[in-house]
């Protein structure tokens, strides 16, 4: 018990660096897959076939492999097929590979959720819009955008909330999050080696974020029940 | 000369014939019912005034203006149909309200987008958005919603909903306001408020198109009725013509089953 009051400082002080590197990867992807993921519904719905037919495709390949293989495929693919090693070396060539894949990963999710959110909303309201003399855009901005916002925020809650835990994928490139620096202490670290409890102490992070995130995402969603 | 004239329209969905070969026309000020039963193309004949459909053939000008010709395609071009579209407003059956809009709110809407494009916008900003608001105010008014003006559509009954909806399409100031069977989703008692600004709009001289089942509004408010029948236009005339000297059989056939009841 001594023991373990002796350590744990020592332990939390390490997780808060790799949560803090969790944290980084959750909002770069989110603020990057967001609009990414638009473009690409935009894409797969395009009336030009050949751009539908190729995001449709890209969509298929993601959404059909694990995010472990395309992460290790986009770290080590450029280097030792290629001898370019793209990524650069060190902690923030890791970054930068695994926020590239999480990005694209996710995009192809929210990219399904928001071809689902933007064809749920009527076709009356596009024509309203339209023998009111309003572009397409001004219809989608002003008239569609907050509705399909509306009937996303429950499937996107979860996408995102997968997204908090899926972070730890990327300890597969030695990416130093969260869970890389609990399991670091088995093999030693900071003194301490052996540990094994540092790892599964981790899961009270992403259940603390994941309780955080609920609880904004409910707000959000409580705050657009001004309409229906 | 005729405010609206529509010449030969024609339009087809892959084989089917739906609008075949109309031609009519309207005076400024008054009232048009086009009547008949489902399927037989007058929501579809609506549409393409509000250019919602592209008529295959044919020819519709407002006030001389050419606005769409088949032959001509200058008058097919998408950007400039939307300017065209504002010599019509459009009532639809559902409504169609904007949901996260005020009543207030939908009535502005489209002035306030419009607005913005002129371009003296900005320096005169609050001058022409008190002006919209006011305007969009004196519309609810009229069409009995002075208290329900900051309410959100799904806290209106249908017949509130429909009055906004004419609210709305009124505050562009078409030159000919359009309904597509605005009560047919309404009750008898909500349809009753919604007939009432109608006939109102029409005591006023609103130009209007009405496609509706109403027979016995249809009668009484329109001054030019049209009976259309498997895409055609099977008899057209002054509702006195129409409902007391029917000549053809069909239409005798239609009418009776409304009048029965």
């Amino acid at each position: 018990m001594q023991l373990f009051m002796e350590q744990l400082p020592i332990v939390i002080q390490s997780l808060n660096v790799g949560f803090l590197q969790t944290l980084k990867l959750f909002f770069v992807t989110l603020i990057g897959a967001i609009p990414l993921g638009l473009l690409i519904s935009f894409g797969t719905m395009s009336k030009f076939k050949p751009l539908s037919w190729l995001m449709k495709l890209i969509v298929w390949v993601i959404r059909g492999t694990p995010l472990m293989i395309q992460l290790l495929i986009i770290y080590f693919f450029p280097g030792l097929v290629f001898g370019v090693p793209i990524w650069g070396g060190g902690e923030n060539g890791r970054f930068l590979a695994a926020s590239v894949s999480f990005i694209l990963n996710y995009a192809c999710y929210f990219s399904e959720i928001y071809r689902g959110g933007i064809q749920s909303v009527p076709i009356g309201q596009d024509e309203a819009g339209l023998v009111l003399g309003m572009t397409r855009s001004q219809i989608f901005f002003k008239v569609k955008l907050l509705q399909m916002i509306k009937r996303i925020v429950p499937p996107m809650s979860n996408e995102i909330i997968t997204l908090v835990k899926d972070t730890s994928l990327a300890r597969i490139v030695a990416l130093q999050e969260l869970i890389w620096a609990g399991q670091a202490f088995m093999k030693g670290s900071h003194g301490i080696s052996g540990a094994i409890w540092p790892m599964f102490f981790t899961a009270f992070y992403y259940l603390v974020w994941n309780g955080i995130v609920t609880v904004l995402l409910g707000r959000l969603e409580k705050k657009l029940d001004y309409f229906q | 000369m005729s405010i609206l004239q529509v010449e030969h329209i024609c339009k087809s969905f892959g084989n089917t014939e739906v609008l075949k070969d109309i031609s009519f026309s309207l005076e400024q000020g008054q009232v048009l019912s086009i009547i008949g039963s489902s399927g037989s193309g007058k929501t579809t004949l609506l549409r393409c005034l509000n250019f919602l459909e592209q008529p295959d053939g044919g020819v519709i000008r407002v006030k001389g203006e050419t606005l769409f010709d088949a032959k001509d395609p200058s008058t097919l071009k998408e950007s400039a149909v939307r300017k065209k579209r504002l010599h019509f407003g459009l009532v639809f059956q559902s409504f169609n309200l904007f949901p996260q809009y005020t009543a207030l709110g939908n009535v502005m809407l489209a002035k306030d987008l419009l607005a913005k494009e002129q371009p003296d916008y900005k320096a005169r900003k609050n001058e022409i958005q008190t002006q919209i608001k006011e305007q969009a105010e004196a519309l609810l008014e009229q069409m009995g919603l002075s208290d329900r003006m900051n309410n959100y559509p799904h806290q209106l009954s249908g017949g509130q909903c429909q009055r906004v909806a004419i609210a709305r399409a009124l505050a562009l100031q078409p030159d000919i306001l359009c309904f597509d069977e605005p009560t047919s989703a309404l009750d008898p008692e909500l349809t009753g408020e919604v007939l009432k600004v109608m006939k109102e709009l029409a005591d006023q001289k609103t130009t209007m198109v009405i496609v509706t089942h109403e027979m016995a509004f249809a009668r009484d408010v329109a001054n030019q009725v049209i009976f259309m029948d498997d895409g055609r236009i099977l008899e057209q005339g002054t509702p006195e013509e129409l409902f007391g000297n029917t000549r053809e059989e069909r239409t005798k056939q239609f009418l009776s089953r409304f009048m029965e009841g």
